[in-house]
């Protein structure tokens, strides 16, 4: 028997496959399709401190092996997270994470001092890349300062596990993670969406209602493998990596340049098993190549 | 319900004109899901450059005693052209069922379709007959040559029938139709959204129940990604994949 096990900050995974926030609602949209106690984790959408109506229709549009989409953070807010969906999915024998979002630094703050007490929440993934909201999201994370603060302040009032989302819209991703880690972080998971832009040449529209949005799919995998491999060169925190993730094969490459869990999104919309396929990849592939230990293949690209 | 993953094979590929196909499919485990009239699926075409994401199509008619699941398909790029193409025996994978349905009134019930807005009416049509319930259906399209399964249509309820050039039935937009002005207890529309919407008006000055079934562009089909939303009256921004894609007019902010 394989061992899967990781590590991230003071939480253990059974393996090393969770889903991205965002593609994969609450969980329960999936319970019809797999078991979800057989996931390493995962993410449930961004949550923050008040009700969002998110952006208007229209909010995505398929690209050449990818999307675009312009959602902007609709969910009900952090109450409701608690009193409604927190008691219908605690008892999935899963790693139940929650991805937080502010406008600014105090409600980030505020989010998570509310998850804090949760039994079952040990860990949140703070969303400091979110390319679809006016006022803070991307802000804070695209510069080292920006980031600093959010983290720093977080990681006063929040004592269990801290992975920090991080923007790909950057000119130097290693800089920020940096940054992240000095600031308290337990871990980064990069890369969030890339920011594009479609237009109808029919009818000189832009696709979507807020002109520009997120870029997610197949088509942005290279570039999130290069700076998981940056990333993951430049600080000790464990990274998760995500970006254009489809299958097993997609999944060794991104823990071979070092990250040492992955997520899963968009491929959740084609095939809604698709993470429990991949755990599976994962097995075949340490049994063919002899491997006993997951943790011999983070990091383990040859040169 | 519970959704499933499921495998189809194309039992038969029937051509209705150059742009439209009725795909008639077989769960390959022999075990067809229950679905309702007004739901649809989400069908994978290759996951390739230009057909990333599943599209979703509208049940058209179930036949469980032959197990038979119809997909009524338009040529509207790769993804659809994929399908008309696909040959008697090829395998289509299936998300299914999705979303609500139409409601299943009692009393007399117009059915009006535009386009390939028709498939969902034939099922929705077969089940309202079946119940006993007076069914008639009023579908429009650009010519003749788009009016589609007909015969199959005569068999759940009367025929009203409208083309914009006026080669078959009235001539004009299905709103125009005579029919409209008679009595029936329901409106249950689907089609092109400025149809849609004219259908509802009328429903609204005549204060008649109607629903409409909206095709909202989306990725996942199960409420996952909140990218196909509607804003609504009651309840802002709903998915139309989830909530819908039936809805009823007062829900709407149309």
């Amino acid at each position: 028997m394989v061992n899967l096990n990781v590590k991230i900050g003071n939480i253990e995974l059974k393996n090393p496959v969770m889903t991205a926030s965002g593609t994969f609602g609450y969980g329960e949209e999936y319970a019809d399709f797999i078991d979800l106690s057989q996931l390493g984790g995962f993410i449930v959408k961004g949550t923050t401190l008040h009700h969002r109506e998110g952006n208007p229709y229209p909010r995505m549009v398929e690209t050449p092996s990818g999307m675009l989409n312009a959602v902007g953070l609709q969910n009900h807010g952090v109450d409701y997270f608690i009193n409604t969906i927190y008691p219908r999915i605690k008892d999935i024998d899963s790693q139940i994470i929650v991805n937080v979002s502010g406008s600014n630094v105090s409600d980030y703050v505020e989010v998570c001092e509310k998850l804090a007490p949760l039994e079952k929440i040990n860990a949140v993934e703070i969303n400091i890349s979110c390319p679809n909201v006016k006022q803070g999201g991307m802000a804070f994370g695209t510069t080292c300062s920006g980031a600093e603060s959010v983290v720093k302040a977080i990681r006063k009032c929040y004592n269990k596990t801290m992975i920090v989302k991080l923007s790909p819209n950057v000119t130097d991703i290693a800089e920020i993670a940096k940054a992240v880690e000095a600031s308290g972080a337990d871990s980064v998971s990069l890369t969030n969406t890339f920011l594009g832009m479609a237009i109808n040449t029919e009818t000189r529209k832009p696709y979507l209602s807020t002109i520009t949005g997120g870029l997610s799919g197949a088509c942005i995998r290279p570039i999130a493998v290069r700076m998981v491999w940056q990333v993951a060169n430049a600080v000790s925190i464990p990274v998760i990596g995500l970006g254009g993730i489809m299958n097993g094969r997609d999944a060794i490459e991104f823990m071979l340049a070092g990250a040492t869990a992955i997520q899963v999104g968009t491929a959740n919309f084609i095939d809604p098993a698709i993470t429990i396929k991949i755990i599976e990849y994962i097995q075949d592939y340490m049994v063919r190549h002899g491997i006993e230990d997951i943790k011999e293949i983070i990091g383990g690209m040859q040169l | 319900m519970k959704k499933y993953i499921k495998d189809f094979e194309i039992k038969e590929n029937i051509s209705l004109t150059a742009q439209y196909s009725v795909l008639k499919l077989s769960p390959i485990d022999g075990q067809m899901p229950k679905t309702l009239p007004g739901q649809f699926v989400q069908v994978y075409v290759g996951n390739s450059r230009n057909t990333y994401l599943r599209r979703p199509i509208s049940i058209n008619y179930i036949d469980y005693d032959k197990n038979e699941l119809w997909l009524l398909i338009r040529d509207a790029g790769e993804g659809t052209n994929s399908m008309i193409k696909s040959p008697n025996g090829s395998i289509l994978n299936l998300i299914v069922p999705l979303g609500n349905g139409f409601s299943i009134n009692n009393g007399h019930s117009l059915l009006i379709g535009g386009g390939v807005g028709v498939a969902p009416l034939l099922y929705l049509g077969k089940v309202l007959k079946e119940r006993g319930n007076e069914v008639s259906f009023l579908l429009g399209a650009r010519s003749k040559c788009d009016l589609l399964l007909l015969d199959m249509f005569s068999q759940y309820g009367n025929l009203f029938l409208s083309t914009e050039d006026g080669s078959m039935g009235e001539k004009g937009l299905v709103t125009q139709n005579s029919v409209m002005q008679t009595d029936f207890d329901f409106i249950q529309c689907c089609g092109p959204k400025p149809m849609m919407m004219a259908v509802a008006n009328i429903a609204k000055e005549r204060n008649i129940e109607c629903e409409v079934s909206l095709e909202n562009m989306m990725a996942c089909g199960i409420g996952a990604c909140l990218c196909c939303v509607e804003d609504t009256a009651s309840s802002g921004n709903v998915c139309v994949c989830k909530e819908g894609p039936v809805f009823n007019i007062n829900e709407l902010k149309w």
